[in-house]
């Protein structure tokens, strides 16, 4: 999958990719038009296409789902982070959200080309590839289901 | 030799492993969420509703008729199926379930990222989302990746005016927000730490990243359940590799701050004294235990807060003893605020959320920006440096009078 870089820092919190005050609905639509508002009120509108690319600890915090959802919602492809908050990775994988955890700095800026690909567990931009962590047999099970809902639905 | 998640799950760390759930909670917030995911995997069956716990503890009671309706609904889903449920004014979901509920070596799951808490019983105790809950209630069962441990042993007796909640801060500004992502902590050691000290340093395993705080179930832990009626027994620690191993002194913990914004960017009272504050709140899943209100309350006894006070109990348990021994009493006295057993304002929807510019010291777990207020901020401290500040009005070292 192919989509363009924004970026974010480190230790981005699910407070900031959605906001406590919006998680009393279960519109999926306000959530997205909602993300990141707290890091950066325009940061919505550059989601769709997207794939984010962090610093460590992406997503730490609170455990709400809604964060995985709203930017799933939002369109963006995948996020790259140096690492990811436990909860926010499992979330993610269960909204069929790929994730990319890459050791040490991806050189991009916002608005690049980026390539990324679970198959191959790679990141690419700028000319240069880098390696992401392989997901398990079982996370991948459930990102080729398209999220745990769909792979309960199939299997219950 | 293992460690204790090793021993609870039943595999080396680095396996993935199926397990059985002991006990499921989810809350308001997260349980409506679950109930759409389970509706939506099409699962007709709970499976084991007696292992699934409910507790409305967020938002309650409803602060307006669409957080009233959504409760409505999960409502009305629990009350079809027979979960275990706990209407508002029960407490905090951790409070509630660490009041014997949990027992050591289960395995419990929570849709909280605090779920951690729990990790006090010796329980392998971990958060998840939503989704995952909704699995959980349609399977009974879910898969866990086995942690690598961190051994951070707690040595000595903590001094006069320090408190569990400044271990806490201590280790999560020694590890980093980070610094424990993916493992779990073992906290072991000669001390004389209590459960409900225990369960303040297991919560906040999370502001570390870990998976989970555990410590191992002894005569106290043993003790402390006798009191619900429950018979637990004492997990002896073996021989393991951890990835990591540090010791913390309490002797040498000083009362301690985390600053805003950061749970890890943790300073010395004593080196922010007299930064004025807007309100002081003493509660939460952290410190809003009957011990934590009764600390509160000797300080302020038969005195007057100098700043506008919220204290919410962790849970309807703590209230009624709060009210039976008189802390109550002493807390309202004082001119402090008293709010419904449950979340109150920390997670920023209600009850004393902070307004533009206003600064606050609460005696949770996160600082984050804009959580309890947008363009506010927030230290985070014991409840005796909270009750001696809310003296003040402004941030003030404990044991040093007004
Ligand atoms: S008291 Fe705060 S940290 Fe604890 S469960 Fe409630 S919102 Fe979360």
């Amino acid at each position: 999958m192919i989509g363009k870089v924004v970026k974010a820092g480190d230790d981005i919190d699910t407070d900031l990719i959605i906001a406590g005050r919006y998680l009393r609905t279960k519109d999926k639509k306000l959530w997205a038009e909602h993300a990141f508002e707290d890091l950066d009120p325009g940061m919505s509108s550059r989601l769709r296409g997207s794939v984010i690319v962090a610093g460590k600890n992406f997503g730490c915090g609170s455990s709400r789902e809604q964060a995985a959802i709203a930017l799933k919602e939002a369109g963006v492809v995948g996020v790259v982070a140096a690492s990811f908050a436990r909860i926010f990775f499992r979330n993610a994988i269960n909204r069929g959200l790929p994730l990319f955890e890459v050791e040490g700095p991806v050189v991009c800026e916002d608005g690049d080309d980026i390539e990324v690909s679970l198959e191959d567990s790679c990141v690419e931009t700028g000319g240069e590839r880098y390696r992401s962590l392989m997901l398990s047999d079982r996370m991948m099970e459930i990102i080729d289901a398209g999220g745990i809902i769909e792979l309960r639905r199939r299997d219950l | 030799m293992s460690t204790l998640s090793e021993r609870i799950l039943k595999g080396e760390e680095g396996s993935f492993v199926d397990v059985k759930v002991d006990r499921a909670i989810a809350h308001d917030g997260t349980g409506i969420q679950a109930l759409t995911a389970f509706r939506e995997m099409g699962a007709k069956k709970i499976c084991n509703p007696e292992r699934i716990t409910i507790i409305y503890d967020h938002i309650v009671p409803a602060n307006n008729s669409t957080t009233a309706d959504l409760q409505a609904e999960l409502r009305r889903f629990v009350f079809e199926r027979g979960i275990d449920f706990h209407d508002i004014g029960s407490g905090v979901c951790h409070q509630v379930m660490s009041e014997g509920r949990v027992l050591p070596g289960e395995i419990v799951i929570g849709a909280d990222s605090h779920t951690c808490t729990m990790g006090a019983f010796g329980a392998f105790s971990t958060g998840v989302g939503a989704s995952d809950m909704a699995s959980i209630w349609a399977t009974g069962g879910t898969w866990l990746k086995v942690p690598e441990t961190i051994n951070i042993r707690l040595e000595g007796r903590l001094p006069r005016f320090s408190e569990p909640k400044d271990v806490a801060l201590r280790y999560v500004g020694m590890l980093g927000a980070d610094g424990a992502t993916y493992k779990a902590i073992e906290f072991t050691g000669e001390n004389d730490l209590r459960m409900e000290g225990r369960l303040t340093i297991s919560n906040m395993a999370i502001e570390a990243g870990a998976k989970a705080g555990l410590f191992y179930s002894d005569a106290e832990t043993c003790r402390y359940l006798r009191e619900y009626g429950m018979d637990a027994e004492p997990q002896r620690t073996e021989d393991c590799d951890y990835v990591r191993e540090e010791i913390l002194d309490l002797d040498d913990v000083e009362p301690v701050l985390a600053v805003p914004h950061r749970v890890d960017n943790v300073k010395p009272v004593s080196d922010l004294e007299g930064i004025p504050l807007d309100q002081v709140f003493v509660g939460t899943c952290t410190n809003g235990r009957y011990e934590d209100l009764k600390r509160f309350a000797d300080v302020v006894r038969g005195k007057k807060v100098k700043v506008r006070t919220v204290v919410v109990p962790a849970s309807r348990d703590v209230l009624l003893r709060a009210m039976e021994t008189g802390v109550l009493r002493d807390i309202v006295e004082s001119g402090a605020t008293i709010g419904t057993p449950g979340c109150g304002p920390c997670l920023g929807a209600h009850q004393g959320v902070l307004g533009e510019g206003e600064v606050g010291l609460s005696t949770a777990n996160r600082n984050f920006k804009n959580r309890m207020g947008v363009g506010a901020e927030y230290y985070l401290s014991s409840p005796t440096t909270a009750a001696f500040s809310a003296l003040r009005g402004e941030i003030a070292s404990p044991g040093v009078r007004p």
